[in-house]
C-alpha cells in the first residue's frame, strides 16, 4: 500500500487518528466544524419525531457548531416565520458559540468570511454546497440533517475515503472567461457526474491564477459534477484572505508527489469560451457561440456561488451607463452583508441601481424560488449554481446558467448574449 | 430479507431532490408535500403509487441538495427499496441514516419498463425482472453503512449515544 497520499487522504487520516488510509476504507472521523442553516428547524422536528428529547442534544464543542438562518429572509409567509421563531427558541439548548440569525447572509459565506472554514479541516454541513470551502484547501462536504443531529451531539461521523481525480487547468483564460465557464465546461464535456462518489482535486496555472472568489465558485458547484469534495491547495492568497479572518492556528495539506488519482484530466483553459448551461440540467452546456437567441424575462446573480464583490463588480463594469433591457428584471442579491456593505460604499450598487437593476437583501431566496419567482413561460438568466426544472417557481419556466458577465450582458440585450460582444 | 419482490417505478437520469421534492413545497405538511413529489416528470404520481412498490432509475438518482424531505416522501409513500445506476452521495447517505435500501447495479435501468415485475435476491446479490428472467449482480451494503442501516439508521444510534451519557 503507498504511503503516499493525496490532499483529501491527508485530511481524513488525521481526522480518523490513522497515519494512512486510502481510497474506499470506511473510516470515522473527528469532525473540524459543522454547519447548520436554516435546516435546524427540520433537525430539531426529525429529533422529535424520532422520539429524541431535542433539548438533550447538545453541541460537543461550542465553538464547533455554526446555525445561520437564511433560506427564507426575511420570512415570506406566518408559516416562515413561526418556523424561524421556533428555530431561534431551540438553538440556545444546543450551546452553541456561533448562531448568526437571519442578519449575516448566506451561510457558506458566513462561513468562509468569519473564519469558520480553516485550510486542513474537515467539515459538514446540512446543505449540499458545503463543498465552497474546498477553495480554502478545506475537505467540506454536504450531510442530511439527522446526520448532522449525531455529528452536533458526537463530533464524529462515517465517510468512505473516496477516489480523487483531479482537473488540472492550464493555458490562460480569455477575456470574460470565468471560474464559472470552466466548471459548466467540464460539466458540459464530462457529464454531472463525472465525480460521483469522489474527490475532484483542482489544481494547474489557471487555479493559481483566479482569485479566492473565483475558487469558491468552483469548490461551490464541485457538487453539481457529483463530488464529495472539491479541494484547491492553499497558497498566498489563501492565507491572505485568512489574514484578518482568523486567529486560529491551522495546517494547510499538500499533496504528496506519489499520491494515487483514480483519473487526472488536462484541460486546456485557452479552448473555452462564455458557457450557457440550458434548461434543465447543469451538464446540458452550450458554447455562447453555438446558440441561437434566446430572450429572456429575468436575470440573477446572488447565492453561495456568485453575490460576491467581483461578481457585482464585473456586472457593474458592463452595465455603467447603460439600461437594462425594459422586457428583463434584474436581481443581484450580495451573498452577505459584509460584501454588500462593501459594494455600497464602493458605488458598485449605485452603479447597478441607476442601471436598473433591484438590489435583493443577502439571503438563498433568488436561486431557490423564494424570491423572484418565475411564471410558466419565463426563462431565467442566472450566476448560481442549478437549474433544475421547478427551482425558481414554476416547473414550466426556464433557467439558464451563465457568469455574473454573461448574465449582465443578457439583461442588457434582453437575450442571452456573448460579453465578448459588448466589451 | 432473503427475496423482496414489488412493482417497479421506473425513472430516467439525473433525477434531483428538486424534481423528488420541489423547493417551494417544502415547507408544507408532508400529506400535502407528498402530492408534489416527482411531479415535474410524474404529475400525480402519488395518486399510483403503492406501498412496496419498487424505484428503478437511470444514473445520478437524487443529485442535487442535500434535503431529508425527498427521503421523506419516498417513506411515506412505503418504498424501501431504490435501485439505479448510480446515486447522488448525500442521497446515498441520507437512504442509510433513514432506511432506505439503495441497490446500484450497473446497466439496470434498461432491464425494466414501468409497472415490471422486480425481484431482489439478496441472497445471491442479483436483481431480476420476473417477466423477462433477466437478471444483474448487486453488491449489498457492508462496513459501516451496512452497521448503521442494520440498526435502524442514525437516530436510533444518536437516542442511544443519548442514553449511554445520561
Amino acid at each position: 500500500m503507498s504511503t503516499q497520499m493525496n490532499m483529501v487522504e491527508k485530511i481524513l487520516a488525521r481526522a480518523s487518528g490513522q497515519s494512512n488510509v486510502s481510497a474506499n476504507d470506511y473510516v470515522m472521523a473527528n469532525i473540524d466544524m459543522a454547519l447548520v442553516p436554516e435546516a435546524i428547524f427540520k433537525l430539531r422536528s426529525v429529533l422529535i419525531k424520532a422520539g429524541i428529547d431535542e433539548k438533550e442534544v447538545k453541541a460537543w464543542d461550542p465553538e464547533k457548531v455554526v446555525v445561520v438562518i437564511d433560506h427564507r429572509v426575511p420570512p415570506t409567509s406566518v408559516d416562515n416565520a413561526r418556523t424561524q421563531k421556533v428555530s431561534r427558541d431551540y438553538v440556545p439548548n444546543l450551546k452553541i458559540k456561533h448562531f448568526y440569525d437571519v442578519f449575516p447572509g448566506v451561510c457558506h459565506q458566513i462561513m468562509v468570511e468569519k473564519g469558520h472554514a480553516l485550510p486542513g479541516q474537515l467539515i459538514v454541513g446540512a446543505d449540499s454546497h458545503t463543498t465552497t470551502y474546498g477553495a480554502l484547501n478545506v475537505a467540506s462536504t454536504g450531510i442530511g440533517v439527522s446526520e448532522m443531529a449525531y455529528v452536533i451531539q458526537t463530533g464524529e461521523l462515517w465517510f468512505r475515503v473516496p477516489e480523487t481525480i483531479n482537473f488540472e487547468i492550464n493555458g490562460k483564460l480569455a477575456d470574460q472567461v470565468y471560474s464559472k465557464d470552466i466548471i459548466l465546461y467540464i460539466a458540459g464535456k464530462y457529464g454531472t457526474d463525472i465525480a460521483q462518489y469522489k474527490a475532484i482535486e483542482w489544481t494547474g496555472s489557471v487555479i493559481d491564477d483566479i482569485s479566492v472568489a473565483a475558487r469558491l465558485t468552483m469548490g461551490n458547484m464541485s457538487v453539481e459534477l457529483g463530488a464529495k469534495f472539491g479541494i484547491f491547495k492553499a497558497d498566498q492568497k489563501t492565507l491572505d484572505y485568512l489574514k484578518d479572518r482568523t486567529d486560529k492556528e491551522f495546517q494547510p495539506v499538500e499533496s504528496d508527489l506519489g499520491a494515487n488519482y483514480a483519473e487526472k484530466y488536462l484541460i486546456n483553459a485557452s479552448e473555452i469560451e462564455p458557457q450557457v448551461a440550458m434548461p434543465h440540467t447543469v451538464g446540458n452546456v452550450k458554447g455562447i457561440s453555438e446558440m441561437e437567441d434566446i430572450e429572456i424575462n429575468q436575470a440573477v446573480i446572488a447565492s453561495c456561488c456568485h453575490g460576491r464583490i467581483e461578481d457585482m463588480e464585473i456586472a457593474a463594469k458592463i452595465l455603467k451607463g447603460k439600461k437594462v433591457h425594459p422586457g428583463v428584471r434584474f436581481y443581484v442579491a450580495p451573498a452577505s452583508w459584509m460584501e454588500y456593505k462593501e459594494a455600497l460604499d464602493r458605488g458598485i450598487l449605485s452603479t447597478l441601481v441607476d442601471s436598473g437593476v433591484m438590489i435583493g437583501n443577502p439571503a438563498c431566496g433568488f436561486c431557490t424560488g423564494i424570491q423572484g419567482v418565475l411564471a410558466a413561460g419565463e426563462r431565467c438568466i442566472s450566476a448560481s449554481p442549478r437549474n433544475f426544472k421547478g427551482r425558481m417557481g414554476s416547473n414550466e419556466a426556464e433557467i439558464f446558467l451563465a457568469s455574473p458577465a454573461t448574465v449582465a450582458v443578457s439583461a442588457l440585450r434582453g437575450k442571452i448574449s456573448d460579453p465578448r460582444e459588448v466589451l | 430479507m432473503d427475496t423482496i419482490k414489488g412493482r417497479v417505478r421506473k425513472f430516467g437520469d439525473n433525477i434531483d431532490t428538486d424534481t423528488i421534492t420541489p423547493a417551494n413545497t417544502l415547507q408544507l405538511p408532508t400529506e400535502e408535500m407528498i402530492k408534489h413529489a416527482f411531479s415535474p416528470v410524474f404529475p400525480n404520481f402519488y395518486e399510483t403509487v403503492q406501498e412496496g412498490d419498487i424505484i428503478v432509475a437511470g444514473n445520478n438518482f437524487g443529485c442535487g441538495s442535500a434535503r431529508e424531505q425527498a427521503i421523506d416522501v419516498v417513506k411515506h409513500f412505503g418504498i424501501s427499496f431504490i435501485v439505479c445506476e448510480s446515486m447522488a452521495r448525500t442521497y446515498f447517505r441520507n437512504c442509510i441514516a433513514l432506511g432506505i435500501y439503495p441497490l446500484l447495479a450497473e446497466g439496470i435501468s434498461s432491464f425494466f419498463s414501468e409497472g415490471d415485475e422486480i425481484e431482489i435476491n439478496f441472497q445471491n446479490e442479483e436483481i431480476k425482472n420476473v417477466k423477462t428472467g433477466e437478471t444483474a449482480p448487486f453488491k449489498p451494503l457492508s462496513g459501516l453503512p451496512k452497521q448503521i442501516f442494520d440498526g435502524g439508521g442514525i437516530l436510533p444510534l444518536l437516542k442511544e449515544k443519548l442514553l449511554k451519557d445520561s
